[in-house]
Formats: C-alpha cells, structure tokens, sequence
C-alpha cells in the first residue's frame, strides 16, 4: 500500500487499453475520474465543515446548535441543502442575468481549484505544480473578481458598496499573504507544495518563522473575508452585502464556498508551516498521511472560526490602515530578514539553524512591539489637550 | 504539460459542478415570478436613485498602490527561490529592491494617499 493512486491508476489503465481504448484517450477518462472523486470528497467535506460551524459557533455562544435532525443534528446540513434546492429562484429585476448567475459558479469554482495541488498525504495530491503558490494566488483572484460580478449584476446599491468594500479589503490583504508565500519558498527553493510538505519532516517551519506564520493567519482571515474582516455579513451596516439578491442555492453556493475556503486555508497554514502531512509513522505508512493531514487542517480552521467568533468587526478604514500602515511593512521587514538570516545561517546544524532564526524573529518582533507601543503612547499623549492640561494642574 | 492538463481538466470539473447544482435548484424549484417579488432590496421601501452609486475616488487609490506591491512580489518569486543556490551579495540585491519600493511605501504614506475619508 505504498502509492495507492499509482496501483489503481496502472490497473484502470490496464482494464481500458484491454477494451480497446487509446492510451491517450484512457488517461484522461482515469484523470477524470480522480478528479471527480476529489470534488466529491471536498464537497462532502464541505457539508460536515457546514454542521461543525453551526455546532461550534452555537458553544462560542453559550448554546447548543442544531440536535434535533440525527445524533447530534448531523443531518442538519442535509436538510438546508434539500430546502436551499426547493427554493424559488428570483432574478431581481434590471440584473445582468448571466453575470448574475456566473458569479456564484465562479466563486465555488476558485475554492475547488485550490484543491488540485494540495498534498492529503505524501503519495495522494492532485498534481504536484511546480509553481503551486503562484497558481494559489490566481486561484484565488477569480474569487475576488466573482465579488465583483455578485456586486455588479446585482442592480442594488447595497449590493454593489458592499461589493466595493469587500473588494478593497481582500485586494489589500493579499499583498501581506503573497509576501509570506516566498517564506517557504526561501526555506525550500521551490514553489511546490509537495516539496515544501517534504522539506517539513525534520521540523516545522513555524518553528523558524513564528512571526511570518502569524502574519499569515491574519492576512489569510482577511482574505477570506472572515470576521473581524467581514464588511459584507455586516447586517446592521449594509444588510449583507453584495450576496442581497442571492438566494436559494446561489446563495448556498456562496456561503458553502466562504466555508471550504476557509478550511482550505487551514490546510494550507498547516502545510507551509506546519508540516503538511508529516507525523510520527508517515514514512512506513504513507496512507498516515491523510489523518494527519486533516487533522491539522482542522485545527487551523478551528483557530479561524474561534478569531471569528470572539473578535467584534473592525471598520473599513482601520482594516485598510492596519493593512498598508502596519502589516505591509511589518511583512516585508519579516522577508528581509528571513533572507538575510537563511543565507547566513545555512551552513550551520540544524539546532544552530532553528536556534539562530527563531532569535531573529523574536529580535524582529521585539522591536516592532516597541514601536508600536511608542506610537501609542505618542497618540495617547496628543489627543486630548485639554487632558493635558488638567494632569499638569494635578500635579502641581 | 501533464500537470496543466490536469487543471484544465478539474477547471472543467470545478466549473460544472456548482453548474450542475443551481441547475437541479432552477429544476426543482417553483416559478412564479411577480413583479415585487422580484423588485431590487432597499429596506422594504421604494429604491431611490440610481443603482449604480458612484465610484469612491479613494479605491482607485488602493488598487493602484496593491497593483505596485503585487507586481513587485511577482518579481521577487524567481529571487526567492533561487536564494540557496545564489551568494549572499544576490540576497543583499534583492533587499534593496524591496527597499526602493519600500521607500515608494513611505512616500504615498507621508503624502496622505492611504487615508480614507
């Protein structure tokens, strides 16, 4: 059982040629196949993220959650996808009917696109890219431009400011998240998930770049237009944004979409920092790979939902001035000096390696902290005169 | 070239599938559509105005400033990847670029083009 894919690939291709079938016309009949079983698995995957969000926000809240369809409400996401099917499907009236339609299709299909280069265990991936965190990248932007359509062909001025906003903020909060991409492509020297997964069975890099791993979690929430970054659920500010009109299963699309994207995030901080598919036995057994593999995703689709339900929205002009003003520079000055101190520290042991690089960040995010905190006290002190003025009468 | 077949391949896949849902939703669903039902959301009132609102300067801004910094990442993939095998001097290169565009950074920070009003 070492390369299930490649036992069952060389027998499906055994069985067709026997039939008759070009090689050519065989390979792409299985590649098919395997493409559908892994659509299939993300999807299923998607219905359960569907019931764990439910279940979870509910306990964040000091309440149950659904219990009523099935042990434990499982059968809950089962029951919205047959009344999200049931339900009329309205186009507003003046909407551009094909972008109206095209943008719920396009905004799941960029989520599934992520899933060809991901690693699920050392021999199970899609396709091993070699230029897989650039293709992640453009993935993700036909997420952003189907914001844009939702917004558009929407004929609503809520729809389209909201459209606007949220628009803004992921284009912002991409740069940060791009820049921390090249982290694990400095550590390694490819673009490669898989090589990036391999290169983590020693240690993991969030070991060697803590402050680049955080960087990215934030950056990726933003991006995901996630609480506290989520300007479009604002319901109390522009009545849910630019998925208003939406509704039936084109709105199901776009919220089964923002679910499956977050956890395909929460593999994919888990496999540029923390090990991907790697843990004790994955050598001897490869199929291991797998249940480390989304375990960790979990874990870090967890850590997303608890930031989301514990921390209050954060306005559009403090998103947009935290992104340029502080996590730019702040990402550009963890790139400089993960260059600077890979190259000098490469030659050394391992120990003397993680040893040195952890001391960089911590040194990095010391002097940042200070800043920040000179910032504020700045702020503090210039705000308000008239407070000034009291406290100096006080003192006297 | 095998691997960009296989994303063509799932891209087709990826397409058809949310395809094929709002399909089985248009098929299965009733149809019965009234004007108000279909009328543009505002609140439960009359729209007022247009639809298209206008377009804040401002965002023009931040896509300019994001179109800089993502053209400049794309041009640090191919030095950080080639980082093992290059000398130290190719390392200090590369930071002086992020430096100059870094001092890009500064200089619309100072001229007040990242506020938002």
């Amino acid at each position: 059982m070492q390369d299930p894919v490649g036992f069952l690939y060389n027998w499906l291709i055994g069985i067709l040629t026997r039939w008759g079938l070009a090689a050519a016309v065989a390979h792409v009949l299985i590649t098919l196949l395997g493409i559908l079983i892994l659509v299939i698995c993300a999807m299923v995957l998607d219905i359960f993220l569907v019931w764990i969000e439910r279940k979870v926000v509910a306990r964040f809240q000091d309440r149950l959650g659904p219990n009523r369809i099935g042990p434990w409400g499982i059968f809950q996401p089962f029951a919205d996808i047959i009344k999200l099917l049931i339900k009329e499907d309205i186009t507003p009236a003046g909407a551009d009917v094909i972008v109206f339609n095209l943008a719920p299709i396009l905004s799941l299909a960029s989520v599934l696109l992520l899933w060809a280069v991901l690693p699920i265990a050392g021999v199970i991936y899609g396709v091993d890219l070699n230029v897989a965190l650039l293709y992640i990248v453009a993935a993700g932007a036909i997420g952003t431009l189907s914001i844009i359509m939702a917004g558009w062909a929407s004929n609503n001025k809520f729809a389209l400011v909201g459209a606007y906003r949220m628009v803004a903020n992921m284009i912002s909060y991409e740069i940060p998240m791009v820049l921390i991409l090249l982290i694990p492509a400095i550590l390694t020297g490819s673009m490669s998930m898989l090589t990036i997964s391999r290169a983590q069975s020693q240690y993991w890099f969030v070991l060697v770049v803590p402050l680049a791993t955080l960087v990215f979690l934030i950056s990726a929430i933003a991006e995901l237009g996630r609480s506290p970054f989520d300007l479009n659920e604002g319901e109390s500010e522009i009545v849910s944004g630019f998925h208003i009109e939406y509704s039936g299963m084109k709105f199901g699309l776009f919220y089964a979409g923002e679910l499956l994207h977050a956890f395909t995030f929460g593999a994919f901080i888990s496999i540029m920092f923390f090990g991907g598919y790697n843990g004790p036995g994955v050598t001897q057994m490869p199929i291991l790979g797998i249940f480390y593999f989304v375990l960790k995703a979990m874990i870090g689709y967890w850590v997303i939902m608890w930031v989301k339900y514990t921390v209050p929205r954060i306005r559009i002009d403090h998103m947009l001035y935290f992104n340029w003003k502080f996590l730019v520079p702040f990402s550009l000055a963890i790139l400089i000096m993960t260059a600077l101190t890979h190259k000098l520290l490469s030659g050394y042991s391992t120990p003397v390696y993680i040893l040195g690089m952890l001391c960089a960040n911590l040194i990095l995010g010391w002097i940042t902290i200070e800043i920040l905190r000179a910032r504020a006290r700045k702020q503090r002190q210039s705000v308000d005169p008239a407070a000034q003025v009291i406290a100096e009468q006080v003192h006297h | 070239m095998q691997s960009w077949l296989y994303i063509l391949l799932f891209m087709i896949v990826a397409v058809f599938v949310p395809f094929a849902a709002i399909l089985t939703a248009r098929i299965l669903g009733p149809r019965k559509p009234n004007p108000i039902k279909q009328s543009t959301y505002e609140c439960g009132m009359e729209t007022v105005g247009e639809s298209w609102v206008q377009f804040k300067a401002q965002y023009y801004v931040f896509a300019l400033i994001f179109l800089v910094f993502d053209v400049e990442t794309v041009f640090l993939f191919p030095w950080a990847i080639s980082l093992n095998a290059l000398p130290l001097f190719a390392v200090v290169e590369g930071v002086i670029f992020i430096l100059i565009l870094v001092s890009g950074l500064v200089f619309t920070w100072r001229k007040g083009l990242l506020e938002w009003n």
